[in-house]
């Protein structure tokens, strides 16, 4: 009720206390500019941090559900602990699809190194097996690594954690880095806001000198200031964000060019995460604003 | 009522008040002279509370200006009156507008209060100077400007400092007659003056108490004015 009735406030104002503080040209536009240019700049920190954490939930999620496993063996005995895995595999709880990847896909696989005309049915390359598990169930890998132990010794397991976990962190990190470049554009954009307001305040020192000789209190002081600045802020932001929208909206498809770069953006309902930014700049240009005057208030008699 | 207990202001190391006493009853008219930098303005701000004692108390309806709050001294400004020295206005609004100031700042409806505020505008002579901006008036203009922002509330205390400095004789008996007028109405009247001449002028107009700042002190005079 509080917010709301403080919303409104700013909003509708008090053509009184607004008229006494004369219009300051070059701080208005510094504020509206900086407001403008780190919420641009929000708007991409904040689509890069749902784009990494995207990926991070995708691939942690994609990789931790197949595993891929390995036979090496005797050519003679290759094609029996294969059929031996696939036993274990079928009873093994957990487990949606096992299946063995054919020769075409195995020379597939190796093409890039070996080039397309490999004679792999010559060569002893080890069996490959494909395992998709369920996504319902959890599945016992150190139980199936002796199972298989057991019945076919030539089988290793690769859960893909060797390569996936340093995968999974990275896009983890970038979204952790990405949601610390928010945090600091906040912080920058509180000191921007926070200097203008003071250049404001200094400029202004002979109207709170009247304001205060005429027995004009602190708040109604501050709220003159801290109204302008903050509409200011939010004005800016808005600019800035529905700018920095269009261009995260014109960055190439994933569709067009597959890759990470190409995904970055919003989904869905994820477009309207940015319109939080000039809210947020409002409310730190605010509190910016209010914490600068009633300190420079408070050093005057 | 006003009442200064022992009172001393220290700046920068040095006293520039000391031990002053004075109980400034409702209704009263006082001079406050002594030569420049006595102390005259000092002691006025000390009164509206612009200025905190470093020693001593300065009460206002009973309080220690040192024990109120910020919000509790300006609310107490608002019934006194204040002519400041360098009279300043804001410069963007209308002499109008900066005379109903004080109604604004109390968060009262100036269009409410539009009569008392055209009858102020003409009590001071500048009805026809209404809609005109401060920068544009002579410093006698703006002094009667200062004077009718400071009685717009109808404060129980007007505070004139040096108001008739800068200013020929013929204005400074205008404003003389203006701060008689609001003593006769009741007000209690404080002029700081190193202006000896005004004081003897108002002799015939108002039975006025003339106090004057030397050493530091304050004092009685009258004697040899």
């Amino acid at each position: 009720m509080k917010a709301t009735t403080l919303a409104m406030a700013l909003m509708v104002g008090d053509p009184h206390s607004d008229r006494v503080v004369p219009p300051t040209g070059f701080t208005a536009q510094l504020t509206s500019f900086t407001s403008a240019a780190m919420a641009f700049l929000a708007c991409f920190a904040l689509a890069l941090s749902v784009s990494s954490g995207r990926l991070a939930d995708r691939w942690a999620q994609e990789l931790s559900q197949s595993l891929t496993i390995r036979i090496s063996a005797p050519g003679d005995q290759l094609a029996v602990q294969t059929q031996a895995a696939l036993a274990v595999l079928e009873t093994t709880p957990g487990i949606e699809e096992a299946r063995p990847l054919d020769a075409d896909e195995q020379r597939a696989l190796l093409a890039p190194w070996f080039g397309q005309s490999l004679p792999i049915e010559e060569l002893p390359v080890p069996q490959l097996i494909d395992v998709i598990e369920a996504s319902d169930a959890d599945l016992d890998v150190d139980g199936l690594r002796l199972r298989l132990q057991a019945e076919a010794p030539g089988a290793v397991i690769d859960d893909h954690s060797r390569w996936r976990r340093p995968l999974v962190q990275a896009a983890q990190r970038l979204r952790g880095l990405s949601a610390l470049s928010l945090i600091l554009i906040t912080g920058a954009m509180a000191a921007m806001v926070t200097l203008a307001a003071h250049a404001a305040l200094s400029a202004n020192r002979s109207v709170i000198e009247v304001l205060r000789q005429v027995g004009a209190r602190d708040d109604y002081i501050a709220k003159a200031f801290v109204r302008r600045f903050t509409l200011r802020a939010l004005g800016g932001a808005a600019v800035g964000t529905i700018a920095g929208m269009i261009a995260v909206a014109l960055m190439p498809s994933s569709e067009a060019t597959a890759g990470f770069l190409t995904d970055l953006g919003f989904r869905g309902l994820g477009w309207l995460l940015p319109a939080t930014i000039p809210i947020l700049a409002g409310i730190v240009a605010f509190a910016a604003t209010r914490f600068a005057a009633l300190r420079t208030l408070r050093t005057m008699a | 009522m006003i009442e200064l207990d022992k009172v001393a202001y220290s700046y920068g190391g040095g006293e520039l008040l000391s031990d002053i006493s004075l109980t400034v009853q409702p209704g009263s008219f006082h001079f406050l002279t002594g030569p420049s930098g006595a102390g005259k303005t000092t002691f006025l701000k000390l009164m509206y509370g612009d200025l905190l004692a470093t020693a001593g108390q300065v009460r206002l309806s009973g309080v220690d200006t040192r024990t109120m709050s910020r919000d509790q001294i300006a609310l107490a400004r608002r019934k006194i009156g204040v002519v400041p020295q360098n009279s300043q206005f804001l410069d963007h609004l209308s002499v109008a507008d900066n005379v109903a100031l004080p109604l604004q700042v109390a968060g009262r409806d100036a269009t409410e209060a539009q009569a008392d505020l055209e009858q102020l505008l003409s009590w001071v002579g500048l009805s026809s100077h209404r809609d005109a901006f401060p920068p544009e008036l002579s410093g006698g203009e703006r002094q009667r400007v200062a004077l009718a922002r400071a009685v717009m509330m109808s404060p129980d205390v007007i505070l004139a400092d040096e108001p008739t400095g800068n200013i020929d004789w013929e204005m400074s008996q205008r404003i003389l007659k203006l701060l008689v007028e609001l003593n006769k109405m009741g007000k209690t009247v404080m002029i700081a003056t190193h202006d000896l001449t005004m004081i003897r002028a108002s002799k015939a107009q108002v039975q006025a108490r003339v106090l004057r700042i030397a050493n530091r002190r304050l004092q009685l005079a009258g004697a040899d004015l």
